[in-house]
């Protein structure tokens, strides 16, 4: 008999967001090592079925994160009660270690649309996310954790930088961060920016989880757009990142996401072992710093 | 401001185009383009949750087809929550009345039976009747019973052999089906965690769809008669039973 897991925090070790292919693998007898997994809070809203019995199994012997798709923290006309409700029963239920969504809108007038999309970065906006938030982390009586986006379009409007609009956030609601380095990397290719610079304007200590995917590079008539499909290998460029993340923010707990192209679990945990080594080396080093602080 | 600006960038989505221009930046790349990869994004993304809630009915057509038929159905009835488990339930009704798909008439009937199995996948939990609860019930009083039908139960009636059409669909290559060999009424149930298909009777049909309706057993038995004449009552209750079909009685 196990005896489980009580609620407690995700340690700073690689984790995957399990994917329904995996499933069977995850509740076999004796499971592969996989520290902690995510999933996505929508993909777990039925009434009852293998599913759910499934998560109920994998989350008794490893700390779990319940990652929103669909609270459309973006939406001008704030999140909707029902769908907060259905999240908030999937929390209690499930008693997660980690809660988080995303600085994007996925719902307009009634329609679902299955995409995080952007929004402008302007003080009213700033002031109607904060809003939510505060609304969010009222109703679950918890703090969330806020990921930065991959973006294609750039608004007129926008005045504020994302990191400073997300730092800002994260000030004015007491919320966390979720970052995700191959957004950032993503952003940067489409939007021309140093994505290095992005990293040095992100808060230490605010940063509570990583994410780690692939994208697609699509040549839109000789010019490259990076498409954020999480449908392949995370990238080398996205690895260096990831090295300059947690060289600056510390050990922190990292998930590789696969949603498109799904491959075998084995490439996820090769990933996740990966992610590991980085980890184990600034966790070191984490260690040596903190050690000759006390040297006089 | 933000509002009306959002309200016209869905509008825009759905429309597979005309982004809001002004309000968007274009620089070594047109923002038409930019946004173009979110409309691929949803529709996308959309047709692919169809296609795994309907799997048979797009072998059934092939893929080109079956996502052109998606697009159309998305585009008309999008979904109204972020829970994709649950999206498709408009999509049988709608290859009934889609003029590119009426050249295979069992095609909604499939998507039917499909659909049922998204259904009974993600219903409620319940523990079936235990059939020696109902023993030491007194005989005398079954007639009046209502019965409660599991929460996972679902029975589609079609004009063709939709079962026979899903079974041969499940293996490469696919077995012919005789698609005038009759129809066929499915009753989709999941009792523990697998969902099951068996075939009813026409009576057995019947007598289910009157208890999904509410009926006495009496009268449940009474329109299983009127279609079935021979129907065999005690043995369909004993096979409901024994198959956790009922979850307890009024």
């Amino acid at each position: 008999m196990s005896l489980g897991t009580s609620p407690g925090r995700i340690p700073a070790r690689a984790g995957i967001g399990l994917r329904t292919p995996h499933i069977s693998q995850m509740t076999a007898a004796i499971p592969p090592p996989v520290a902690w997994v995510e999933v996505h809070i929508e993909n777990y809203l039925a009434a009852g079925g293998p599913r759910l019995a499934a998560l109920e199994q994998i989350r008794r012997d490893r700390p779990l994160s319940l990652h929103g798709v669909g609270l459309s923290m973006g939406s001008a006309a704030g999140v909707d009660s029902d769908h907060l409700d259905r999240v908030a029963r999937l929390v209690d239920r499930f008693q997660p270690e980690l809660v988080s969504e995303h600085l994007a809108w996925s719902v307009n007038g009634g329609v679902y649309f299955n995409d995080l999309l952007p929004i402008p970065y302007t003080e009213e906006t700033l002031a109607l996310v904060c809003r939510t938030v505060d609304q969010v982390q009222t109703r679950l009586k918890r703090q969330i954790l806020m990921e930065n986006p991959s973006t294609y379009l750039r608004f007129a409007a926008s005045t504020i930088p994302e990191p400073l609009f997300l730092a800002e956030l994260v000030a004015r609601t007491g919320c966390g961060l979720l970052l995700d380095v191959n957004n950032i990397q993503v952003s940067a290719v489409n939007h021309d920016f140093d994505p290095f610079d992005y990293l040095a304007n992100i808060p230490k200590l605010t940063v509570q989880e990583i994410h780690l995917a692939g994208h697609a590079v699509l040549d839109v008539e000789g010019e490259r757009l990076l498409v954020d499909d999480h449908g392949a290998p995370v990238a080398p460029e996205v690895w260096q990142l990831y090295a300059a993340a947690i060289d600056r923010l510390g050990p922190v707990p990292t998930l590789i996401e696969w949603d498109t192209r799904i491959p075998p679990l084995e490439t996820l945990l090769d990933e996740a072992r990966r992610a590991d080594v980085w980890l184990a080396r600034t966790e070191v080093g984490a260690k040596k710093t903190e050690g000759d602080r006390h040297v006089p | 401001m933000f509002h009306e600006l959002q309200a016209t960038f869905a509008q825009a989505l759905l429309a597979g185009g005309g982004a809001p221009l002004d309000a968007l930046i274009s620089d070594r790349i047109p923002a038409e383009r930019r946004f173009a990869i979110h409309v691929n994004n949803v529709f996308g993304l959309l047709g692919a949750a169809l296609e795994s809630a309907f799997p048979v009915v797009c072998r059934l057509v092939g893929t080109p087809f079956f996502q052109m038929t998606a697009q159309a159905f998305v585009a008309r009835h999008p979904p109204s929550v972020p829970h994709l488990a649950v999206y498709g339930a408009k999509f049988a009704d709608f290859l009934d009345s889609f003029p590119p798909a009426s050249g295979l008439p069992y095609l909604p009937s499939v998507a039917r039976l499909e659909w049922a199995r998204v259904e009974a996948c993600f219903a409620a939990d319940q523990t079936p009747l235990n059939p020696a609860r109902l023993a030491e019930y007194p005989a005398s009083l079954y007639p009046e019973l209502v019965f409660r039908l599991h929460p996972s139960l679902r029975l589609v009636c079609s004009s063709w052999p939709v079962l026979l059409l899903w079974q041969a669909h499940q293996q490469e290559p696919v077995s012919p089906v005789d698609v005038t060999s009759g129809g066929e009424a499915v009753l989709v149930l999941r009792p523990d965690l697998e969902v099951t298909m068996t075939r009813l009777s026409p009576g057995d049909a019947a007598l289910i769809t009157a208890i999904a309706n509410g009926n006495t057993l009496a009268a449940a038995a009474a329109s299983a008669y009127d279609v079935e004449p021979e129907f065999d009552l005690q043995a369909a209750l004993a096979d409901h039973l024994e198959r956790g079909r009922f979850c307890g009685w009024a």
